[in-house]
């Protein structure tokens, strides 16, 4: 049964490699659905990453560490939210600002608290996130491969039906979309437009940072500097494959999670120039994809455009 | 015995955007069971004025009283629960949502914060049919028809229990049909004990359907007068400040040979639906043939073929008895077409360019040598046209943003008849101008007719139509329905053609 | 007193300098915040940036790659473009140079100028290709351009697999030939007797230390060639009107989706040129990389500081540069740490994204003022 093996393991490493994909995928799904186009959401991941470190590594504590991952993911997008939703910013180009800010100040900080060392120190292995399967199946059998996951993987898939039924069920939700789709629509309605906006990105950076936190305390151990080379902007590619919507968007991510896993899986045994080709693999994956999305007019109307108030 | 209860008073009311003023101290009140137009020019400060009562803006100065209640009406929450309901020009509509999801939108029955649509869709129901206004709570605005589209922004106001209700220009785009049908309703919400507040720019309407009217003008009030004592000519007066006769403009020479023939053409919109299934038309030199047609009926996409932007599928095109094969804006322009677009910011300028910039938009190739453009001439050429249509400001530097919408109008229309076009596309060329700009524009249509130019006009608003055209044309569902000669036709024939009925 | 404040927002000059001035000082407060001496640092920082020549012709020469990207960026902007993958083709440019400059044996002048064109034909292809699939698939450049960044590090790595290409127990190619070189006096110090001419001309050779190369000259040329093109040329005017305004431009029959490609073309062959240079000038040499580098984002800073005026790129590129050098010798002097000026360069950025920070402090005050009046 070697092949269940493989298969097995690739389906397990897909789910742990899409996981930080599918929160930070899933803030741009709300940030966009409200209007405002995030592209910085790889300098959240960042901050999120690094502080998520740091507060475990110094408190011993995951749980703690991942809270404060996506803390810091939503203070930085404080500005970005400053930028766009109170001064009519270019959406863009205040997210290029972000992606200079979060590694930026990730790294000071880093070299601040860890001597000067642009890496935090390791957590040990018992202090990571927990994986509550462990030691339920036989160990490295398929059951075990596919489902042994630390938890974090399984409240990103909880959220993402979570707030697929918000978005579509729920007062919020409607609120949230038409913000996005029609904003003036919702203004002569009486709703604060710019204070759901405001609101939504923040939240787009709390999951970014939770994402950078599963990168960096759950998959791996520390954060460094290339730790988030390039996720925040395949999870906005996953959103588009996924046409704003939260359960697609999660299959998107299953899709690039796959690409990372047969990455690993190869470099696991082959060395040099394989692997550098397979690296490009997800990147390659997220072109070919995009361009299968002839269709335009699926982002939300009013995605990054300034709000006209004189009606 | 009605003693009248004021229902609404502002006191004073101004406004600035920035050093512009548009309100300035206006005072206005509203009866119980009144119909009150507010009559000005585009511009005038009536939008603002409202949008004040409505709490989207909010005044520099003045009071706002409500059922006699000094009332500080900071969002259009507040206003919403003062009973105050206000239906915008442009509709405010999401168009991927249901009927009912625009409707509950801001005041939704959710239990536990999810939203409960059944319950919605039948209160909704029941709504429309206790005022007549019948919809389908299911459907999708992207869906629907403009007049039906109205119908879901009135049921909007009144789900929410508004029994002062703001209609800013309401029949913009109807047709007469339409129009006549939503007057209706206006008197059967009136006589339901509702007030509305009818902001508008058409005469007609206001002594058919007004009690009062108060006539604005650059942000001041002029003046608040009883309807059934006074005519269109002093409304119009007042609203412009002098008198104003709107008198048809003689032409000058007689209908020449055909110059423009379409035969038969079939074309799809941008999503790949049919819009236009067989136009056939013929356009003579030396006439205005108005193309008349409710929104969505192929217009545009009329428009857009003749521009050289849209391809078609069936069908041929013939200037002048020659063939025009693949037709692309380049080819266009060389043969002679001149292009007035409907949406002179988005279509017919970069706003971030100046004035000579604008002008040679088609032109560029021709303005330079090599590879380098002549600036020189350029600018020449646009200060000849600058004085030559009167436009200010007097500098072909200047960018097109900071120009007024009449002058830059006369940018673009300087510049398609600089080519001498022996054939002019115009679509809705006054939108947003004012009357002098209005007059202007009209006055250069027919100067062009009378040189023997081939002018097509396509617009929604009937008094132009008459006052320019020499025949119509009404477009249905992709279709010529009819075509009238303007002398021999009346309104309300047009109106039917508009609406599909046809009886010949 | 409005006119002049209202000006802050529509003078982008203005406003490049108040973000830049408001960026330092968020930068000291960051410094001062954990624990170090703002005041010496602006000390350590002014020395090591203005103190010697040799300190400021570092800071030019660093300055020449990110211009290049600078300047690919700006062009790309008015068309309407984001090209922020000025990295990868920065990447692709020098690992051509690096190749040609080697493998191929030309005479001096014709050398360099060969290996230019060959490293503008491949970024100008890798640019292209961006710009081909916003034209034909409508993938927005912003994404397909970070996702090809990734692809030319990748390939760049995977290319130096091979030891035929690689240098004897290294990860890097061989050195490029003195023919394809373009610092002065590159023989002389590598293979010849640089102790010699140190000791006989010492101002000289302390001046001469750095690698000064024609690249600060290729780079100011370029700016003017792109600047004339942009505002002079037909090509340029119609790029304009398909940045300011594409369905104006497509109502004038001007082929928006021929644009795009066109832009992205020459805008990878600008950061091609840049990495041509870099190889060319200063490192001589292509090495695997373990990540992104920079340039091509810092191009992206420079273009949005310079309001995407191919002339301000070179202003602006060399402020980027001494920041960037001044951060370094912070960080070596005072022991703080360098991304202190990746903070300085975002927030300068977060400013110039925002000029409505200061339109909004002008309005509060204007309305104040008018509510005083009554």
């Amino acid at each position: 049964m070697a092949i269940l093996q493989d298969i097995a393991f690739i389906l397990g490493t897909m789910l742990m490699y899409a996981s930080p994909l599918i929160y930070t995928a899933l803030g741009g799904v709300i940030s966009e659905n409200s209007g405002v186009i995030n592209i910085g959401l790889e300098g959240m991941m960042t901050i999120g990453a690094f502080f998520a470190a740091m507060v475990g590594y110094f408190t011993g504590n995951p749980w703690l560490g991942f809270l404060a991952g996506g803390l810091a993911g939503g203070a930085l997008a404080v500005l970005h939210a400053v930028a766009c939703v109170i001064f009519d910013a270019d959406n863009v180009i205040s997210g290029i600002a972000i992606i200079f800010i979060g590694p930026g100040l990730s790294l000071f900080l880093s070299r601040l608290f860890f001597d000067g060392a642009t890496q935090t120190k390791a957590l040990d292995l018992s202090k990571k996130i927990p994986r509550p399967f462990n030691g339920v199946f036989e160990q490295n059998s398929p059951l075990d491969l596919v489902f042994n996951q630390y938890a974090v993987v399984y409240i990103a898939i909880f959220l993402v039906f979570l707030i697929s039924f918000l978005l579509y069920k729920t007062r919020i939700g409607l609120r949230l979309r038409a913000v996005g789709e029609q904003p003036n629509a919702a203004l002569t309605m009486g709703i604060r437009v710019r204070m759901v906006r405001f609101l939504a990105v923040v939240i787009s950076g709390v999951l970014a940072g939770f994402g950078g936190a599963t990168l960096s305390i759950a998959i791996v151990s520390l954060f460094w500097g290339s730790l988030i080379s390039g996720q925040g902007f395949i999870a906005l590619a996953a959103m588009i494959f996924g046409k704003w919507r939260p359960i697609p968007t999660m299959f998107a991510c299953f899709l690039f999670g796959i690409a990372q896993g047969i990455v690993v899986y190869v470099g696991a045994r082959v060395q040099g120039t394989i692997s550098d080709l397979l690296s490009m693999l997800p990147y390659v994956l997220t072109l070919i994809v995009l361009t299968s999305l002839m269709e335009k007019g699926l982002a939300p109307e009013a995605l990054g455009k300034p709000l006209r108030e004189r009606l | 015995m009605n003693v009248p209860q004021t229902v609404v008073e502002l006191k004073s009311i101004t406004k600035y955007f920035g050093e512009f003023c548009a309100n300035d101290g206006i005072d206005f009140t509203l009866q119980k069971g009144e119909v009150h137009a507010i009559l000005g020019e585009n511009g005038a400060g009536k939008s603002t004025l409202m949008n004040i009562l409505y709490g989207l803006l909010q005044p520099i100065d003045g009071e706002i009283y409500i059922y006699g209640k000094r009332v500080n009406v900071l969002s259009p929450r507040v206003a919403i629960q003062q009973g105050i309901g206000m239906v915008h020009q442009h509709f405010m509509l999401v168009k991927l949502f249901t009927v009912t999801e625009n409707i509950i939108l801001g005041s939704e029955i959710t239990k536990f914060g999810v939203l409960k649509y059944g319950q919605a869709e039948q209160e909704i129901e029941a709504l429309s049919r206790k005022y007549g206004l019948l919809v389908d709570p299911t459907s999708r605005i992207k869906d629907i028809s403009i007049g039906i589209q109205q119908r879901v922004e009135l049921l909007k106001v009144l789900y929410r229990g508004a029994k002062i209700l703001i209609l800013d220009e309401p029949t913009a785009v109807l047709t007469p049909q339409e129009i006549v049908e939503l007057m209706k309703a206006i008197r059967g919400l009136v006589e339901s004990g509702n007030s509305v507040i009818l902001i508008t720019h058409k005469l007609r309407e206001i002594m058919e359907v007004a009690n009062r009217c108060t006539v604005i003008r650059q942000g001041k009030l002029i003046d608040t007068v009883d309807v059934s004592s006074v005519s269109e000519q002093d409304l119009a007066s007042m609203m412009v400040g002098h008198e104003v006769v709107f008198a048809p403009i003689p032409r000058k020479i007689s209908k020449g040979k055909e110059r423009l023939t379409i035969k038969n053409i079939f074309a799809n919109d941008r999503k790949g639906f049919p819009m236009l299934r067989g136009i056939d038309l013929q356009l003579h030199g030396g006439e205005i043939l108005a193309l008349a047609g409710v929104e969505g009926n192929g217009q545009r996409e009329f428009i857009e073929v003749l521009a050289g932007v849209r391809p078609f599928a069936k069908g041929k095109i013939y200037l002048e008895q020659q063939e025009i094969v693949n037709p692309n804006p380049q080819k266009m322009f060389e043969f002679g077409f001149g292009n007035i677009p409907e949406d002179r910011q988005k279509e017919g300028l970069v706003l971030e360019f100046n004035i000579a910039e604008n002008i040679v938009l088609h032109s560029s190739k021709s303005f330079s040598k090599k590879f380098f453009l002549n600036q020189e001439k350029m600018h020449s050429v646009a200060m000849k046209l600058i004085k030559e249509f009167s436009i200010k400001p007097e500098d072909s530097y200047c960018k097109c943003k900071h120009m007024s919408g009449g002058n830059q109008q006369k940018v673009v229309i300087s510049r398609e008849l600089f080519a001498k076009p022996k054939v002019l596309i115009v679509a809705h060329p006054t939108r947003g101008l004012d009357v002098g700009a209005t007059d202007y524009v009209h006055h250069c249509l027919c100067d062009q007719r009378d040189q023997g130019v081939a002018v097509l006009l396509v617009s929604f608003d009937l008094d132009e139509i008459f006052r320019l055209a020499d025949r119509v044309a009404v477009i249905y569902e992709g279709h010529i329905i009819g075509i009238r000669d303007t002398e021999k036709t009346t309104r309300s024939e047009i109106g039917l053609l508009l609406a599909g009925q046809k009886h010949d | 007193m409005i006119n002049r404040q209202k000006s802050i927002t529509e003078n982008p000059s203005v406003l490049a300098i108040f973000s830049v001035v408001l960026g330092l000082g968020f930068g000291l407060s960051a410094l001062l915040l954990s624990g170090y001496n703002p005041l010496l640092a602006i000390k350590v920082m002014g020395y090591n940036t203005f103190g010697k020549l040799r300190f400021f012709l570092w800071i030019l020469i660093q300055a020449v790659p990110i211009i290049f990207t600078g300047i690919s960026v700006a062009f790309a902007y008015r068309t309407g473009l984001f090209n922020i993958g000025a990295e990868g083709q920065f990447i692709i440019g020098a690992l051509v140079a690096a190749l040609v400059g080697y493998y191929v044996r030309l005479p001096m002048i014709i050398h360099p100028i060969v290996v230019l064109l060959c490293s503008i034909i491949a970024a100008s292809i890798w640019g292209g290709i961006a710009g081909w699939l916003k034209a034909q698939f409508g993938v927005h450049e912003v994404i397909s351009t970070i996702m090809l960044n990734w692809i030319a590090l990748y390939l760049n790595n995977f290319i130096l697999n091979f030891p035929q290409l690689r240098r004897p127990e290294s990860e890097a190619t061989h050195k490029v030939l003195f023919s394809a070189r373009i610092d002065l006096f590159s023989r002389l110090k590598e293979e010849g007797d640089w102790y010699t001419f140190q000791t006989n001309h010492p101002q000289l050779a302390d001046v001469f230390r750095a690698p000064i190369t024609i690249g600060i000259l290729l780079a100011v040329l370029t700016a003017i060639i792109i600047w004339i093109l942009i505002e002079k040329t037909n090509f340029g005017y119609k790029l304009k009107m398909v940045g300011f305004n594409k369905d104006a431009a497509l109502y004038q029959g001007v082929s928006v989706t021929r644009s795009y490609v066109s832009a992205m073309l020459i805008s990878g062959a600008l950061a091609g040129i840049g990495g041509a240079c870099h190889v060319l000038g200063v490192t001589h040499e292509v090495a695997k990389l373990a990540a992104m580098e920079g340039n091509g984002f810092d191009g992206i800073a420079v273009a949005l500081i310079a309001n995407a005026h191919p002339i301000g790129t070179i202003f602006s590129g060399i402020l980027f540069s001494a920041l960037a050098w001044g951060g370094k010798s912070i960080q070596r002097d005072l022991g703080a740490p360098t991304e202190v000026v990746n903070i300085v360069i975002g927030i300068i950025i977060f400013f110039i994204a925002a000029p409505g920070i200061f339109k909004t402090i002008t309005q509060m005050r204007y309305q104040r003022k008018m509510r005083r009046k009554q």
